[in-house]
């Protein structure tokens, strides 16, 4: 008579808390989750197929439009994989200005994921104050190069345009003003009792579970893995300045949180020392051929984007196109370890789960 | 259109393994460079020095009749006979070079080459080189039919280590199918491109989701775009194009279904 | 007006009742228009925004437009749906809701009935329209709308006992279950209220209250994050207006409970202050406790469910019942003694 049935739901692909059309068949047994089966492909665009008939030059947008919020490192990898493959000198001023925005674009980046992931467990207030401080950043890039989202500011050889007229100033400003409103935000959330409750323990995985399933960015850093490619294999002109990979140790979603505010900070420090070191004239972009063909071979070059290691594999056979251009989108690869995490945890857990992960649905479909 | 298209890929094929050659025989990338940039015809690519002299020669036998356009033609020539000479020179002071400072890394590939031929099988390794153009990793081609083996002693020898898969890549190259697996080790940082062949027909690879478990969708990713089998895979299913799919987009002989979009 | 309902019952009276009736009904339509439309500024400057302020001056208007919207909204029923239990569920919602306003009183002359276990009928009451919620949930034939209507069951049940179990200690003290005895037994000295002797009571059934309410840091059945809607998910234009009239009628009842049972109803807070009219502290502290609800969902996150329930039973439940027997000992050792 009584008869009890395994609960099949369908969480997305519309669904307000998996960050855009990614969708997760979970198998319920009453609250709890006994299966999930991630499918994705729905925001999939084919960019490397595109790639394949475009140039260098034109790929760069396509690159805005995978991790969406944090375009500014896509833009990077890709004019990175190719200057290195040209063996092509990148004046100073330029790689400066590359490193502002992009630890700019880590601090956009990491206060979307804080103002949404509050929202995802519950607490509305946070989102909004974290888009008023994302927004400043936003209009900082919409000065610099015309587009709030989709910058496609870097070029091959250096970026397109340098910084107006007291534009370092307001990212100087910027600076202090960020770093008061990170205490702000701490004391909003970081000792309450219900978010706590909510995110500690939950999510938990350790260090080898991490490394096999080639996580990258805070959700391998949070078991302890000192692994930021920023200090690891250093790209850039970062190891010219001095800051700290902060780790956890548990492995669980309170730490990615603790590690993902203090590397807003750290990015704030790095900051600070790139607007004092930066030389305050000087080309921004490179002696480049017209052309740009790299020649032929293959190169794979990785950066640590907000959300992790990008990387970008270029086989070229000489040709201003790519032969083949792949994408390492640390979302994609991040996004493995769900469905094992999620055996055994709630729904609610779900939505926590998935939003310490920060993924970038752009990102994960390509 | 589909005349260009089969020119080219004949172009390419040929351009292909004349790459392979000189990859076997670890020439200096720099001279590919050399012989690539021109090359937008394969017969080009063959003239072995510079494409440039050629030229030059053409032009100047060209019927010239103006005694301003001749005088023109010759300086033009000039300046181009001198720079193919700047170019023939530098590249041949660079040439005799390159054998003198051989890869920094060369040391540690035939290490790792060694250690796969001996703990693997003799003939595991088909080809190993640096590709010193990305920052010099080391590249091994492993044989298809040793790559669990050879993918199981990478992730286990305490001398390699290579605990963490950063990515997989298929490449479709026409000849044959390939996929780069890039492996780095967390504790000293070096890191290896592990290639695997396979032929264009039924592509297949073994799995290496058993060894690392990074490997999973970036396979079925794979298998989707490109339709390489990987044996062994737990749940080989397509991942970005929808279930009933037919063909694998990042193929190079793939058709699209509307080709005006 | 509680005198005329020991007539026996004319005509005449019957729409005299009725009419009250009707009156009520149109104030507390007025409250839920305007308590959204202030919710929604109170939440907008705490989120740096400025909230509605395009209908009618100042925003005013801005609820009315969007009930008008729910009312000429297409009815939509789901081919699936158990209609009779989908159509019935909005209406089972809100007649409880709307049942309980009959037995607050608002100030010493003003009330509607008298009932002398009107604590017990508020609680009963307000009880069906968890049944309500769980047939919503259930009508829909829709999964999220399903575990929204069983979170909501779990939750109702749960947080309904240490409510009933907190206010027994005013009760104990009042010696009364009828609410307009309550409110009078009170003081004009704001410590002579409830809510100092019991603390602990007014803690729990505040928190509790809260839970009953379904509103943040509870509202995990309609929680949308997690739910998209929860039960009321395929609900659509005056249905689903009905389950949100439902929501804020509740507010207003939670409001107006609270304020008898533990803020003195309609005393001053100081005898000195009694020139002013009594139904204005009423609404004083009623709009106090409306505002901290408000204020409550701009702050909190969402707690989880086994949390919830693990709160409600452990920790909510023993306080309460500790808080009885503290006031049973107080009234044994001081008062009767």
């Amino acid at each position: 008579m009584i008869r009890t049935e395994e609960l099949l739901l369908n969480v997305g692909p519309q669904h307000p808390s998996t960050h855009g059309v990614f969708r997760i068949i979970v198998k319920l047994d009453g609250e709890v989750i006994t299966e999930a089966i991630p499918v994705m492909g729905y925001l999939h665009r084919g960019t490397e197929k595109l790639a394949e008939d475009l140039n260098f030059t034109q790929i760069i947008p396509y690159t805005d439009r995978m991790d969406y919020v944090s375009a500014m490192t896509n833009n990077y990898v890709l004019c990175h994989a190719v200057e290195t493959m040209m063996g092509l000198e990148i004046p100073e001023r330029a790689e400066f200005m590359r490193l502002i925005v992009m630890e700019l674009q880590r601090v956009a980046s990491h206060l979307v994921w804080w103002g949404t992931y509050l929202l995802d467990i519950g607490a509305m207030s946070p989102f909004l104050y974290a888009f008023r401080d994302r927004e400043i950043i936003i209009d900082l890039f919409n000065e610099l190069c015309g587009a709030r989202l989709t910058y496609n500011y870097m070029r091959v050889g250096g970026v397109k345009w340098d910084a107006p007229e007291g534009w370092l100033d307001k990212v100087r400003d910027f600076i202090p003003y960020m770093e008061k409103k990170l205490d702000e935000y701490n004391n909003l959330v970081g000792g309450n009792e219900i978010f706590l409750a909510r995110i500690k323990g939950i999510g938990k995985y350790d260090a080898q579970t991490a490394i096999d399933y080639g996580l990258s960015g805070a959700n391998l850093r949070c078991t302890g893995v000192d692994w930021d490619l920023r200090k690891a294999e250093p790209y850039s002109l970062y190891n010219r300045f001095e800051f700290d990979v902060p780790l956890g140790k548990t492995g669980d979603c309170y730490d990615r949180y603790l590690i993902r505010l203090e590397e807003l900070r750290q990015s704030l420090r790095i900051l600070k020392q790139a607007l004092e070191q930066m030389p305050s004239s000087g080309e921004v972009m490179g002696k480049v051929p017209r052309v740009i063909r790299p020649p032929a071979g293959e190169v794979y070059v990785r950066i640590e984007s907000p959300r992790g290691e990008i990387g970008c594999h270029i086989v070229s056979k000489g040709k201003a196109e790519p032969y083949r251009l792949k994408f390492r989108r640390p979302s994609f690869v991040n996004l493995q370890i769900l469905p094992k995490l999620l055996v055994g945890e709630t729904m609610t857990n779900l939505i926590t789960i998935l939003g310490g992960i920060d993924i970038v649905v752009g990102e994960v479909d390509a | 259109m589909s005349e260009n298209e089969e020119q080219n890929k004949e172009q390419n094929t040929e351009q292909n393994t004349e790459q392979n050659t000189e990859q076997n025989t670890e020439q200096n990338t720099e001279q590919n460079t050399e012989q690539n940039k021109p090359a937008s015809s394969a017969e080009q690519a063959e003239v072995s020095i510079s494409a440039e002299p050629s030229i030059v020669a053409e032009t100047t036998a060209a019927p010239a009749v103006d005694p301003e356009r001749e005088a023109k033609l010759k300086a033009a020539a000039e300046a181009r006979e001198a720079r193919a000479a700047a170019k023939a020179k530098a590249e041949s002071e660079a040439a005799p070079e390159e054998p003198k400072t051989p890869s920094p890394k060369q040391p540690l590939l035939d290490e790792t080459v060694a250690l796969i031929r001996s703990l693997v099988s003799e003939d595991a390794v088909e080809e190993a080189y640096i590709n010193e153009m990305n920052a010099h990793m080391p590249v091994i081609v492993v044989k298809g039919d040793c790559w669990s083996e050879v993918a199981q002693l990478m992730k286990t020898h305490p001398t390699l280590d290579c605990d963490y898969l950063r990515n997989v890549t298929g490449v479709d190259y026409e000849t044959h199918m390939e996929a780069v697996y890039h492996l780095v080790s967390l504790q000293s940082k070096q890191d290896y491109a592990m290639k695997v062949k396979t032929d264009r027909e039924t592509p297949s690879i073994a799995s290496a989701t058993p060894i690392w478990a990074t490997a999973n969708w970036n396979e079925r990713e794979i298998f989707d775009l490109l339709g390489i089998d990987f044996p062994g895979h737990p749940d080989m299913r397509r991942i970005m194009m929808p279930d009933d799919w037919v063909g694998h987009p990042l193929r190079k002989d793939y058709e699209p279904l509307d080709p005006e979009v | 007006m509680g005198a005329w309902l020991d007539e026996s019952l004319t005509w005449g009276n019957a729409l005299i009742f009725f009419l009250w009736g009707v009156i009520l009904l149109t104030i507390v339509l007025g409250f839920v228009t305007y308590a959204i439309y202030f919710e929604r500024k109170v939440i907008g400057w705490m989120q740096l925004r400025i909230g509605p302020n395009r209908v009618g001056p100042l925003g005013l208007l801005q609820t009315v437009a969007d009930i008008f919207k729910l009312l000429i909204k297409e009815d939509t029923i789901p081919r699936k749906a158990d209609r009779v239990l989908f159509i019935l569920a909005p209406a089972l919602a809100y007649v409880p809701a709307f049942a309980v306003l009959a037995v607050i009183p608002y100030t010493q002359d003003l009330y509607f009935a008298d009932i002398n276990v009107g604590l017990l009928y508020y609680v009963a009451l307000s009880g069906i329209s968890t049944i309500a919620i769980v047939i919503g949930g259930w009508a829909s034939n829709n999964k999220y709308a399903l575990l929204g209507g069983m979170r909501s069951a779990a939750q109702m049940i749960s947080y309904e006992v240490p409510l009933v179990i907190s206010v027994v200690g005013v009760v104990m003290m009042t010696g009364s279950l009828n609410l307009r005895l309550i409110g009078e037994h009170q003081g004009n000295w704001f410590w002579e209220w409830n809510f100092l002797p019991q603390i602990i009571g007014f803690v729990v059934f505040i928190i509790a209250a809260v839970s009953e309410l379904n509103r943040t840091p509870f509202d995990l059945p309609e929680a949308e994050s997690e739910l998209v809607a929860g039960y009321h998910v395929e609900y659509s234009g005056f249905r689903f207006a009905f389950f949100m009239l439902t929501e804020y009628v509740y507010v207003y009842a939670i409001a107006a409970l609270t304020t008898v049972l533990f803020l003195g109803g309609w005393h001053p807070p100081a005898p000195f202050l009694d020139f002013v009219p009594g139904i204005v502290w009423f609404l004083l502290k009623f709009s106090c406790i409306v505002f901290f609800l408000f204020w409550l969902r701009a702050t909190m996150p969402r707690i989880r469910v086994d949390q919830l329930m693990g709160f409600g039973w452990k920790v909510l439940l023993p306080l309460a019942i500790l808080n009885v027997f503290i006031t049973a000992l107080y009234l044994e050792l001081f008062i009767k003694g």
